[in-house]
């Protein structure tokens, strides 16, 4: 327990506390809401907070939906099943495939001169760079898919593995079709296991950081680009503070967006413990 | 329990002609012939593997047989799908929707059927007094025991007002004593209602205690159709002696005037087979423990080596020789029926089975299949 709670307090306290103090202080130290007040003032960060936002809603419903039709497919076959065991493996591996390393597979696959955007040049013609850019907010919202998708599958696995398969027997035994079962039944008691992954891939949409970061380099506006800005005093110099702000609003959203995770998933685990 | 019970419930006849059910590496039904009567309540009982739950996810409609046909009712059912058989069936356990209340889980069926709300409503509130869970409507599944489960379960499958009661095994995951509790509850329902009911087992005490007759399954083929006392006292095969309650297998000498010689005692049989063995013939003789008697001899041939105390009876291993031994179970408490002590031994039986003696090297006591004390 005590080496846990020194890698805790080391790697998460230590840089949360600095990052919420420097959020309430001046360039000098003394405390002040300045910064949030610039972070909910400037246009430009009120963008980056909406485009952020936006960005995390849809790259936490699109991998919801594709990572629970996944998740459904593989529990729907064999337990002990070769496929089974693949599709858990590599999502235990692609969930936590973010960050510089991912941003590099992309840009090197799907990148101006990436490996994929020259072959389908080469074979079809087609320059795949005149309608997409990884260095957009599409680019970087797709290339979020690639860990959202197996974090849903991971998260809504055990939920789906939940429904006992006497539900359906039960239902169809009193006279329900199947459509019947999955509305009255199965989609409610599934409900709030898969709302509450949506919740969890919002927040980790949203507090993603140095995938975004790797993949626009500074040229879309979005709360990461804008904390590295103010951090590396490259557009007006003495907003580290600013950073330090806006990047507490990060947290303070994933806090939020984690209390609401809570309680849905009190009411999941009451239904399929 | 209500006393004006509006539930219209018909028993009627099921039949399993000829039913069959091979899967890839195995064989569940082998030829399965059973005829339930109207209202009558029918056990399925037999070891893990043996057929039985096949048998009623047959009759449910969650599987086909690979040959044979199942009748409803002089109605042929084997192709019709599970939602349109009206079958009630409980499982084992924790087949409750989670998501709904227990009202709403008892109407669940009566729903699907666009049964008017205030209809729903009063049917609901008849069945949980029926199975003694007034006033819990509004309660959700895990705010129930286990036992209040499995009666609102009980009350769901009623509220269709099925052709069928299947119930598969729906006390194996109840505590002893709830287990007996609601056995008496589900026997008295049955009756009361008059449904024809299918019940699957592999616990025999709940076969005898329940069941107007049983079917006793081994390996996908039915060994002995008869009421609980008949399977009890007079069991059809070696199989059916061995599996339901704990059976001796003592070695006798068919004498020359239709009984066996047994123990030092001369007592009339009846063959397994049906073909009475020639005189002087080795036989097998099947005693259940407690058509034994052990009275203190210190001449006797046999020593008590083992003593259970089982509550209302005393359940002793009698060594009779090296290598056989025999068990015999007495009401008596004396204490000087203790490990050591030497006995005799009594036939109580009038009658007893006999069948060809199992492997020369066997020790006389082949059962021990002990009746579960729940």
């Amino acid at each position: 327990m005590l080496p846990f709670a020194v890698i805790v307090v080391a790697f998460l306290g230590v840089p949360l506390y600095y990052v919420i103090h420097g959020a309430f202080s001046t360039n000098t130290g003394g405390f002040t809401l300045a910064n949030f007040s610039a972070v909910f003032s400037h246009a430009q960060y009120l963008r980056a907070l909406r485009n952020d936002a936006v960005l995390a809603l849809w790259t936490s419903i699109g991998p919801a939906i594709l990572g629970l039709w996944f998740a459904a497919a593989i529990v729907a076959g064999n337990p002990d099943g070769l496929l089974r065991r693949i599709v858990a493996s590599a999502s235990g591996v692609l969930a936590y495939f973010a960050g510089a390393p991912l941003a590099f597979a992309v840009i090197a696959s799907y990148g101006t001169l990436g490996t994929v955007t020259v072959l389908i040049n080469s074979l079809f013609h087609v320059n795949l760079t005149n309608t997409f850019s990884t260095a957009s907010i599409l680019g970087v919202g797709l290339t979020y898919f690639y860990f959202q998708i197996p974090l849903m599958v991971i998260f809504v696995t055990p939920a789906l593995e939940g429904l006992r398969p006497e539900w359906e027997e039960a239902a169809r035994n009193l006279g329900a079709t199947r459509a019947q079962y999955l509305r009255r039944v199965a989609a409610p008691v599934l409900a709030p296991s898969v709302i509450a992954a949506t919740l969890l891939l919002f927040g980790s949409a949203f507090s993603a950081y140095a995938t975004a970061l790797a993949l626009d380099g500074g040229t879309i506006d979005i709360v990461p680009t804008q904390i590295n800005l103010a951090l590396s005093n490259n557009v007006i110099v003495g907003q580290t503070n600013v950073g330090e702000a806006l990047g507490a609003e990060m947290i303070l959203i994933v806090a939020v967006v984690m209390v609401l995770y809570w309680f849905v998933q009190r009411r999941a685990g009451r239904w399929l413990r | 329990m209500s006393p004006d019970l509006t539930v219209a419930i018909r028993g009627v006849s099921v039949q399993f002609h000829g039913v069959e059910r091979h899967y890839r590496d195995s064989t569940a039904l082998a030829g399965l012939d059973l005829a339930i009567e109207p209202g009558e309540f029918v056990a399925l009982l037999g070891p893990s593997g043996c057929g039985k739950t096949t048998a009623l996810r047959l009759l449910g409609g969650f599987d086909r047989p690979d040959a044979g046909t199942i009748s409803v009712d002089g109605a042929d059912v084997t192709t019709v799908p599970a939602h349109r058989r009206d079958m009630g069936m409980v499982f084992q356990a924790y087949s409750l929707f989670p998501n709904l209340t227990v009202a709403d889980n008892v109407t669940f069926g009566l729903r699907i059927r666009r049964l008017a709300k205030a209809e729903r409503v009063r049917r609901a509130q008849e069945l949980l007094a029926l199975v003694g869970l007034e006033g819990h409507g509004g309660r959700y599944p895990f705010e129930l025991s286990g036992g209040q489960q499995q009666r609102v379960a009980i009350a769901r499958a009623l509220a269709i007002e099925p052709k069928v009661l299947l119930l598969d095994e729906p006390l194996s995951a109840l505590d002893a004593r709830v287990r007996t509790q609601l056995r008496g509850e589900i026997r008295s329902l049955q009756q009361r209602l008059g449904i024809t009911t299918l019940f699957v087992t592999h616990d025999q005490s709940e076969a005898l205690s329940m069941a107007d007759r049983i079917g006793v399954l081994n390996a996908g083929r039915i060994e002995q159709f008869d009421t609980p006392e008949n399977v009890y006292r007079h069991p059809a095969t070696p199989f059916v002696a061995e599996f339901v309650g704990a059976m001796n297998r003592i070695r006798g000498r068919v004498g020359d005037r239709g009984e066996v010689l047994l123990l030092g005692q001369r007592v009339p049989y009846q063959a397994a087979t049906g073909q009475h063995p020639a005189p002087g013939t080795l036989v097998d003789a099947m005693l259940r423990p407690e058509a034994l008697e052990a009275v203190l001899d210190v001449a006797g041939p046999g020593e008590i080596v083992e003593r259970t105390f089982l509550g209302s009876a005393l359940r002793l291993r009698v060594a009779l020789e090296p290598d056989t031994a025999v068990i015999v179970e007495t009401s008596s408490s004396s204490d000087r029926l203790g490990v050591g002590a030497r006995v005799g031994l009594r036939v109580l039986a009038d009658r007893v089975t006999v069948t060809a003696p199992s492997a020369p090297s066997a020790d006389s006591v082949a059962s021990v299949a002990i009746p579960s004390a729940a």
